[in-house]
């Protein structure tokens, strides 16, 4: 028989799930999330929003189609485990041979379901993945020392050290972007250079100035992992610029532009972190079938979690009205607004999938498109 | 957007009879359907002709008509019913064609009917090789090339273009039919032609191969304000060259990644949305090719499908009730999610995709035992005739349990088998090519140690899942080599699917008494939900499967409970009507209106049936129906709360044979208990009975080698009825006709069934055979009805038309067999349903057989007399009367199918064939000669006031209508040739001319009837050209052939095979072939009703209440 090694996930709240590890050795401790999609698992691995959690997918089989450069959505994996039911395994240097020698744990053969029906029930909280030799005890005791999501800036473990400026792809001529990294995607990235837009990326701790030393068209707040409500310096920033350059978001970079302008966030029982969520486009009617990563949202007009009706509300906000834009018919949640006074809008899903539908993609047209409108009215 | 308000009736159009590529899956979607419109307040007419559907049920629709799908009869529906709209893309591809004719011929339009759905332009964009093309390239999709041929000559000049292999599809074929691959130039005319052939408008479309690529399919759903949203993917295991039908299915897809699935997801929308399919469901096929990551669209179709029923199981997603809904104006987020509806009414809305935390595998069940010398290779053209479905939480363990699920002891994975000595270059050699046995030869090439790239190159079935064969090849390995069977094994095991069958044959012990270790240890499955969520949000759908997990989601229950027993795939010999009678069980058990308050809890493995829809029962088990798996179920139902007993009686041979080791795990049966069932199935047991009562059984004796059996002929006599024990729908049944034919059938049926011996009857010539399905209570009979055959005894009755009112029976003869009957089910010991078969000839009632369960025909007799049997042997097996049941009103208040008033509507059962789907390895079909073998997939009922006019309509809804004018071809075996002579003679006063052999033509001419002499194909065409009988027939010159069987089956001889020659040559062109007498006689009379012209159509309700 195959040596087999016993591990176990272990959460906050004392419930346990058996199963065997299956990459590097030690554990992992964290928020225990799960995610929904059906693949992707390299995009979600290497999400710089899944920093301080670990993963569970509800997809049982994991590592089917081994991994690739392509997959990666930023240069390393910012997840602390994978928790499987099934790792697939079929090369020598696929799934697990990857999350090896990257140093992260993994477990399979874990009841996943049971899992994610606790944290459904209870709200995703602290756990982790630990080898069997480690008693309960010990487990719990490594598990407690790791702080708990709510308050937590996790933003500063992946943003860039220093600036970076990435050329448009193709022909350019779009607009000159300096985006606030608290752990950006690739695909956003490339979304925007693919239109044209050169991306600055700058350290999340960056002031209003150094923001707009370069001379950018448009402020764009990324994505990226923790409490927004612990992320009150970046907030500061976003409020100096507001009114002066364009301002838009994609999820964290989404919940501290509505920070900025004066609305709140809370945390979110257990999250949405899937591909499948039904999101509604309040101005054109359609429904757009969403990639999605947060564990936080923004509260509504009237302070409440959810949105009644398919109408766009308003918020009275410190820079002037904003509007809903896009509304989660899964529970409906916010999940877009636009300012109506001055020039920013947001979404608290990812248009740029990776993993995911594509159906929201064409956002980065429009926003690429309106920050080209402000640039040639500048210009006229 | 809200309902429409402008439409208020709207015409529904089912599939028609069961046939391959076109199964239950039709039912289920029109029965969704149905009810969808019902409960919005519309007006439903439904036109279907198939009797075994719960969709033709008095109470699913408004009105129902069970008519030929013929245009001018749905004309003559539309005219009478004055629907506004059509729904057509609910009914398969019949559905469709039919709603195409309407348009094109202008009844539509002319009734101011509109398509809903579907319009008929994107119908036709779909639907029409050359404008889907167009549609997709101006969409900038990918489509093989090709090019459109009409001629075979055009055929020859696309070879420069595409290259060789190509494939042909014809125009407007379903499930494939007459498509196939041409390999080489010498290919070329006979391929091409059958396409050319099968297509009703003569086109064909040439292709470029794209054989080998990935096939992958996704289901899409779109509403009228243009979302859309897929539900789900499907992989297939064969790649592209394989039908998907008679593919290895895994939902959802597993070898794609994200970025390579999200381009498969962009380019299915984008199909749906350029072939214009406004509300509804579609799927859409791909092929991708691995090496270069090609995608191209290989077609669409745009309506509910095969594939959709499978995913509506995979997902929990209802496709065709979501599709009814927008079709008529909802928009998908107006839409409840029934599955994750709570008790509070809060739920998600439909506009969502599925997503799976789980593992489905859908496999083929082919049935090519039936059709000797048919070709068991597997192309673009489908061949199976069912499919099992299983959910597990890994690929390995899905595998395993669909590959149980097809009950076959030859589909499973076994270790322990004898072990022949292949070595791995002739195993690689025998998988390159797809059959229905590749997967365990890939199995044993792994064992021989192929790698996965050399099965790879050889098959092109991907390495992932060649990967997880070579997985559940380790874990056997490892059950093997054990010194024991430990706790840690036989979970790892489990986990990939093994059953304590299989497990037990690698160790050497019973499947008992694994299970009795491993009950000892504690190993039992858990039950997981199919949410369509992965448990994101909480589900109260109680639709479960097995697996080897730590938490079950069972919910406890205070209400006892009843486990229905389904009947796994269809196959040929139990199909639908099984699930129809477990579906009313469901009914008529269940705690809504009119139900007997139990928790009624389904057990099954189909996923194209109704009763694995999830709101038929109380709770669904999505499982296979092994005495493992239903002992499992059991097990948790009972932990869950009382169970008051399981029901074996009404999913055919398959529960009936679980019913014993049920029992003996101390399982409730209730109904005829497992002593009655082996007392009516043990021929020794159930001749005391017959003895008892005084009734007649044909001579008989049981033999176990052929020395036995040739002893027994020559005591009867030959002809003789040979067939194994235990069996349903006549499988291994033949009748010899002498010692040779004996010996050969010996050596085969071995074989089929080493454990039981082989029964030799005397065949009873020139019998009238009779069906009866009553219920006995124990104390009471009620003669559900009496169909008396049209073909003689000696032909399978799932392949017999018969007639109920039986036609030429007498009060009598229904009284002697009423007493029969009823002697019969008390010697038994029957409580429920009883099916019992006679033959009566020179006045002696000879008792052939006697099933002490729901038969084939419930359904059809249900519907002929408006009385639900099914529902009410569910009750009396549940403890009530038949005079309770009268009295309640579930059964008349007196009388019964024997005691039918004089103005009852003639019913006419006629089975259909699916002998154009079947040839032999060069090319030709199979004979299409009828026997004590089942070969019907389905069947169809016509229903009018006469005879003549039922049997016409039967005729034209299993055929195609009956002639009323041309030639008639009559070639008859000499002990026919007496009762032949006054049918024909009817035939040519009624104008048609008489083709007929030499023989025939002097035994016609002696009786004054003119006839043609017509060369034999035997002979070869004239010295000037004189055509033969088979190109006669094949060139479309005449309009009815009639052909009687001479001889044996079986044997050569240049009357047999002139015989075969006419028959399929009559298949291959579409003419209506009658093989008997007795059919000949039917014939006359439906066609002379056809030329009074007084065929009318009139529905269910309004026979009801005449």
């Amino acid at each position: 028989m195959r040596a087999r090694r016993p591990a176990y996930v272990l959460l906050e709240d004392g419930a346990r799930f058996d199963g065997l590890a299956c990459a590097a050795e030690g554990h992992a401790v964290g928020e225990v999330v799960f995610t929904t999609s059906m693949s992707g698992y390299q995009e979600s691995m290497t999400d710089p929003s899944y920093a301080g959690q670990l993963i569970t997918f509800t997809f049982p089989m994991i590592g089917n189609y081994g991994v690739s450069e392509a997959a990666m959505e930023s240069d390393r994996i910012h997840a602390r485990a994978a928790i499987m039911r099934a790792a697939v395994d079929h090369d020598q240097d696929g799934w697990l041979a990857w999350l090896t020698a990257a140093g992260i744990p993994a477990i399979s053969e874990v009841d996943t379901r049971a899992l994610v029906r606790h944290i459904r029930d209870q709200g995703a909280m602290r756990g982790g993945v630990f080898g069997g030799e480690l008693s309960e005890e010990e487990a719990r005791e490594v598990m407690l020392a790791e702080p708990e999501m709510s308050g937590r800036d996790l933003a500063r473990e992946v943003t860039p050290p220093q600036m970076v400026t990435l050329d448009s792809v193709g022909a350019g001529g779009g607009p000159r972007i300096a985006m606030i990294d608290t752990g950006v995607k690739r695909s956003i990235v490339d979304n925007l250079r693919a239109r044209g837009a050169t991306v600055e990326l700058h350290p999340c701790t960056s002031s209003a100035d150094e923001l707009r030393l370069g001379h950018p068209d448009a402020i764009f707040l990324a994505n990226g992992p923790g409490d927004p409500a612990a992320l009150d310096y970046i907030v500061s920033t976003v409020r100096q610029l507001i009114g002066q350059l364009p301002v838009y978001g994609i999820c964290l970079g989404h919940q501290l532009l509505c920070r900025a302008v004066g609305l709140d966030t809370y945390k979110l029982p257990f999250g949405h972190r899937g591909a499948n969520h039904p999101v509604k486009d309040l101005v054109s009617g359609q429904i757009e079938i969403t990639s999605q990563n947060h564990g936080f949202a923004v509260l509504g007009p009237d302070g409440s979690h959810t949105i009644d009706h398919d109408q766009a509300v308003r918020w009275e906000t410190d820079f002037g009205a904003a509007e809903l834009t896009h509304i989660n018919l899964y529970d409906r949640t916010v999940e877009g607004l636009a300012l109506r006074e001055v020039q920013g809008a947001t979404v608290q899903y990812h248009p740029e999938a990776g993993p995911g539908p594509h159906d929201a993609v064409h956002l980065f047209d429009r926003f690429v498109g309106e920050i080209g409108g402000t640039m040639a009215g500048a210009a006229s | 957007m809200p309902r429409r308000e402008d439409i208020h009736k709207i015409l529904l159009v089912g599939s028609g009879p069961i046939v391959i590529g076109q199964a239950a899956e039709f039912d289920y979607s029109g029965t969704q359907a149905c009810r969808v419109l019902i409960e919005e307040g519309y007006e439903v007419v439904l036109v279907n002709s198939n009797p075994a559907t719960i969709m033709t049920d008095p109470e699913v629709a408004t009105t129902t008509y069970i008519e030929p799908l013929l245009p001018a009869t749905v004309a003559q529906v539309i005219e009478r019913e004055r629907p506004d709209a059509l729904l057509g893309t609910l009914g398969g591809q019949t559905a469709l064609n039919l709603s195409k004719a309407l348009y094109e011929d202008g009844t539509l339009g002319r009734f101011g009917v509109e398509l809903i759905g579907a319009d008929y332009e994107a119908i036709d964009r779909a639907e029409d090789r050359e404008r889907f093309r167009d549609t997709m390239t101006q969409a900038g999709l990918r489509v093989p090339r090709s090019m459109i041929a009409h001629t075979l000559d055009e055929a020859q000049s696309a070879v420069q273009e595409l290259g060789l292999p190509f494939i042909v599809r014809p125009a407007f074929t379903l499930g494939g039919t007459g498509g196939g691959v041409v390999r080489c130039l010498e290919e070329l005319g006979t391929i091409v032609g059958r396409g050319l052939a099968a297509s009703p408008i003569g086109q064909v479309l040439l292709e470029e191969s794209v054989l080998g690529w990935g096939e992958f399919e996704l289901e899409v759903m779109r509403d009228g304000a243009d979302n859309v949203v897929i539900v789900c993917s499907i992989e297939n295991l064969d790649p592209m060259g394989v039908h998907t039908g008679d593919s290895v299915c895994v939902a959802p897809q597993q070898t794609l990644t994200d970025k390579q699935y999200q381009l498969l997801r962009d380019q299915a929308i984008e199909v749906i949305r350029a072939v214009g399919v406004e509300t509804g469901g579609s799927n859409v096929q791909f092929a991708v090719n691995r090496d270069t990551d090609e995608i191209v669209v290989i077609e669409m179709n745009p309506r509910v499908s095969r594939s959709s029923a499978l995913a509506s199981k995979a997902t929990g997603f209802p496709i065709a009730k979501i599709a009814a809904k927008v079709a008529i104006g909802y928009t998908l987020d107006e839409i409840p999610n029934d599955i994750t509806t709570r008790p509070d009414g809060q739920s998600t809305p439909a506009s969502f995709e599925p997503t799976l935390d789980y593992v489905v595998v859908k496999v083929p069940r082919f049935a090519f035992e039936k059709f000797p010398g048919a070709d068991p290779m597997l192309t673009t053209h489908m061949k199976s005739v069912g499919e099992a479905m299983a959910i597990g939480r890994n690929f390995t363990e899905a595998l395993q349990k669909a590959l149980r699920s097809l009950e076959r002891s030859d589909a499973v994975f076994d270790w322990h088998r004898e072990w022949v000595e292949l070595d791995k270059a002739t195993l690689l050699e025998q998988i390159s090519v797809p059959h229905d046995g590749r997967l365990k030869l890939v199995m044993d090439a792994i064992r021989a140690g192929a790698t996965p790239q050399e099965i790879f190159a050889a098959t092109r079935i991907d390495p992932w899942f060649v990967d997880q064969l070579a997985l559940i090849n380790e874990v056997a390995a490892e059950v093997t080599a054990a010194p024991e069977l430990t706790p840690d094994l036989l979970r790892l095991a489990k986990r990939h699917g093994f059953s304590d069958a299989q497990i037990g044959k690698i160790r050497g012990m019973t499947a008992d008494v694994v299970r009795g270790v491993r009950h000892a240890l504690g190993i039992r499955p858990v039950y997981k939900t199919v949410d369509t969520c992965a448990a994101e949000f909480a589900a109260a759908t109680p639709y479960h499967y097995s697996t080897y997990d730590e938490e079950t989601e069972v919910m406890p229950r205070e209400r006892p409970a009843v486990v229905i027993l389904g009947s796994g795939p269809n196959r040929i010999g139990q199909g639908i009507e099984f699930d129809y009678s477990c579906v009313h069980a469901s009914m008529a058990l269940g705690h809504g209106e009119g139900g007997a308050g139990f928790e009624t809890i389904m057990v099954n493995c189909n996923p194209e049936t109704v009763s694995t829809d999830y709101d038929t029962s109380d709770r669904l088990y999505f499982e296979p129906l092994t005495l493992e798996d239903v002992l499992e179920v059991v097990h948790a139902e009972q932990q869950a709360g009382p169970v008051a007993g399981v029901i074996c009686q009404l999913g055919g041979q398959t529960p009936l044979g679980l019913a014993q080791g049920l029992a003996d795990a101390g399982v409730p049966i209730v109904g005829t208990p497992p002593e009655a069932i082996h007392l009516a199935e043990e021929r020794g047991a159930f001749g005391r009975v017959l003895a008892d009562a005084g009734l007649t059984a044909p001579t008989h004796g049981l033999a176990s080698s052929y020395d036995e059996a040739q002893v027994i002929a020559d005591e009867i006599g030959y002809p003789v009825l040979v067939r194994p024990s235990y069996v349903l729908g006549g499988r291994g049944m033949e009748i010899v006709y002498d010692d040779v034919a004996l010996e050969g059938y010996i050596a085969r049926a071995t074989a089929i069934s080493p454990e039981h011996p082989v029964l030799v009857d005397r065949f009873v010539d020139d019998a009238v055979e009779i069906d009866v399905d009553a219920l006995f209570d124990g104390d009471e009979l009620f003669l559900g009805g009496v169909m008396e055959h049209i073909e003689e005894a000696g032909i399978h009755s799932g392949d017999s038309a018969c007639a109920l009112p039986p036609i030429t029976l007498g009060d009598h003869e229904i009284g002697r067999i009423r007493e029969a009957t009823e002697a019969i089910a008390r010697g038994v010991g029957v409580l429920g349903l009883i099916n019992i078969q006679f033959a009566l000839g020179s006045d002696v009632l000879y008792v052939l057989e006697a099933n002490p369960r729901a038969s084939r025909t419930v359904p059809f007799v249900s519907k002929a007399t408006a009385t639900p049997l099914a529902k009410a042997a569910a009750r009396i097996m549940m403890g009530e009367s038949v005079k309770q049941l009268r009295a309640e009103g579930l059964l008349p208040a007196s009388g019964d199918g024997g005691t039918l008033p004089g103005d009852s509507p003639i019913a006419v059962k006629e089975a259909v064939m699916p002998f154009n789907r079947f040839r032999q390895p060069d090319g030709r079909y199979v004979d299409t000669v009828l026997g004590p073998e089942m070969k019907s997939t389905g069947e169809v009922m016509g229903i009018d006031a006469d005879f003549g006019r039922a049997f016409a309509k039967a005729q034209a809804a299993a055929f195609g209508s009956l002639p009323t004018s041309g030639r008639v071809f009559v070639s008859i075996a000499n002990r026919d040739k007496r009762s032949m002579v006054f049918p024909v003679k009817v035939l040519a006063d009624l104008g048609f001319e008489i083709l007929a052999t030499q023989g025939t033509a002097d035994v016609l001419r002696r009786n004054g009837v003119q006839a043609s002499v017509v060369r034999k194909h035997f002979d070869g065409p004239g010295p000037d050209g004189e055509p033969t009988t088979v190109q006669l027939i094949a060139e479309g010159g005449v309009a009815l052939v009639v052909n009687t069987p001479h001889g044996s089956s079986g044997s050569g001889g240049s009357v047999r095979v002139d015989g075969y020659e006419i028959r399929t040559a009559a298949v291959r062109a579409n003419v209506p072939c009658i093989t008997t007498v007795q059919g000949l006689g039917a014939a006359v009379q439906g066609i002379e009703a056809r030329i009074r012209g007084d065929i009318g159509v009139r529905s269910l309700q309004d026979w009801a209440a005449r």
